[in-house]
């Protein structure tokens, strides 16, 4: 079953993420999606992630499928113009590549080429359009396509973003643009989390909750004071802060979020963070038990 | 305006010195580089203490009223022909489209005396602030006069990014957030932006941009 036969048939999906090595060694990559294998429905590939070089998330997604992985193709438009996006879209497709995600992409100036030229000649709501163009059989110009390609083209949000009501209306903006699931910054909040839900149900589109797994307080702490749209909230983090074991309490929360996703959304999105050998454990402790083929 | 910024004194230097000038005929401008403080008289007064002082002979100096205007910049290098034709080159304080200006009108090789750093808004004296791309394809009709091309660090059109934070922009964290602005001026004036805005025509700011209003019609 395909995510997007997941999603549409109402089972409660998961999906993690890997992101590709900055040179062609491979095995790392592939060594943290084995340790999620039978766990997840499909593995978003990051697209040269914080605007910092690698390996191209196309090659990564077929290392993934010819694993036996569903890959999520990340597409932004930091690096590209919209030729190349179409080009690269069309060649994902070709390649048996159609899950994918549209995103603006991190400016240049936060990563390691901040010399580049930053593209942005298309934003992700753009990007929805064009796959929507795609699918529907020509370019973005309305040129014929020879075969046409089937995206399930999915966006983020952020429930959490101060002020919320720009990011609601870019929100709207990316379902009219075509945007059929959704993966959310990491929410810890599940009240206002499913307050945000009670909004976003009327839209139709599947929504994944992001889920960070902490494995301490300093982390919460870091993350709370350099990730935009973040807010671990204090409770949380005053848990782990007299926790003897914070890696183990971590877990028990995420699993416990997790749990109560099952009544408020479609899925989660776990963003293991280099600690996927824990995931099995927290979907296990989530009550995720079942293989997922 | 045009914003200037003055050139670093070690670049007009090396460039003086790379044809061997020891004379200097200076130009400045009326106009922008006039009201930024970097290419008006008393700039270069400045400028010509400086070059005096470094051993360069300056043979005069004019400020026309727009040193972009090919036809006011021939008239007023005509004035001053003597002291132009006297020096062994001509620098220029202002934008760049003005020292292009004064190289069509002079047969003396023309150096820039300033850089160009944008188009953009005097908040204050001393202070401005870039607000127009030029590109052509204007979306301030959507954005309650407040360009996202040029303000927003990624240029985007349809809202904020994932990196706006407490209403701050993620690249430039001392600035608000373009599209924080946009919202909320939209709002006040009790207008909506719910429709998609679709990616630019870039085909229009195809270089060198070029207009006649002289040519006839059906032309």
């Amino acid at each position: 079953m395909s995510l997007r036969e997941a999603l549409e048939a109402g089972r409660f999906a998961v999906t993690s993420e890997v992101g590709p090595p900055k040179g062609i060694d491979v095995s790392a990559m592939m060594a943290s999606a084995e340790l999620l294998r039978g766990r997840v429905d499909a593995l978003n590939v990051t697209d040269n992630q914080a605007a910092v070089m690698r390996l191209s998330t196309i090659a990564a997604c077929v290392h993934l499928k010819q694993a036996g992985f569903e890959p999520v193709l990340q597409v932004t438009g930091r690096d590209r113009n919209r030729l190349a996006i179409q080009s690269d879209l069309l060649g994902a497709a070709s390649l048996g590549i159609t899950t994918v995600l549209a995103l603006t992409g991190d400016h240049v100036v936060v990563g390691d080429h901040r010399e580049a030229k930053a593209v942005f000649d298309l934003e992700s709501v753009q990007i929805l359009k064009v796959i929507a163009d795609l699918n529907a059989g020509h370019d973005m110009t309305g040129h014929d396509l020879i075969g046409t390609p089937e995206f399930y083209p999915g966006a983020v949000v952020t429930p959490g973003s101060v002020p919320l009501e720009p990011q609601i209306a870019k929100f709207e903006k990316k379902i009219a643009a075509g945007a059929r699931y959704f993966q959310t910054q990491a929410v810890f909040d599940i009240e206002a989390f499913a307050h945000f839900m009670s909004g976003a149900r009327e839209s139709g589109a599947k929504v994944l909750a992001g889920v960070v797994v902490l494995r301490s307080a300093r982390m919460a702490h870091f993350m709370n004071k350099n990730i935009p749209g973040i807010a671990v909230p204090d409770g949380i983090i005053a848990t782990l802060e007299r926790s003897e074991n914070p890696q183990q309490t971590g877990i028990e929360i995420a699993a416990r979020f997790i749990d109560e996703c099952k009544e408020v959304c479609d899925g989660v999105h776990i963003m293991a963070v280099g600690a996927e050998h824990l995931v099995p454990q927290i979907l296990d402790a989530a009550g995720l038990t079942e293989v997922i083929a | 305006m045009i914003v200037t910024k003055p050139r670093d004194w070690a670049r007009i230097k090396a460039n003086l010195e790379s044809i061997d000038a020891k004379s200097v005929f200076l130009m400045g401008c009326g106009q922008c580089a006039t009201v930024a403080h970097t290419g008006g008289e008393k700039e270069l007064a400045v400028a010509k203490a400086r070059l005096e002082a470094d051993g360069y002979q300056v043979t005069g100096w004019a400020v026309g009223e727009v040193a972009c205007h090919l036809g006011g910049t021939k008239l007023e290098t005509r004035k001053h022909f003597g002291s132009v034709d006297a020096a062994d080159a001509v620098v220029v304080l202002a934008c760049g489209a003005g020292v292009q200006t004064v190289a069509d009108a002079v047969k003396k090789p023309v150096f820039p005396g300033l850089e160009s750093a944008f188009l953009g808004t005097v908040l204050r004296s001393g202070v401005y602030e870039e607000r127009c791309q030029t590109c052509g394809d204007c979306v301030l009709d959507l954005t309650a006069g407040i360009c996202p091309v040029t303000t927003c660090p990624k240029g985007l059109l349809n809202g904020p990014c994932g990196g706006m934070w407490n209403g701050m922009c993620e690249v430039q964290t001392d600035r608000e957030c373009t599209h924080v602005r946009i919202k909320r001026r939209l709002a006040e004036q009790g207008r909506s932006a719910t429709r998609v805005i679709p990616a630019k025509d870039n085909s229009v700011k195809l270089k060198p941009g070029s207009i006649n209003t002289r040519e006839r019609k059906g032309q």
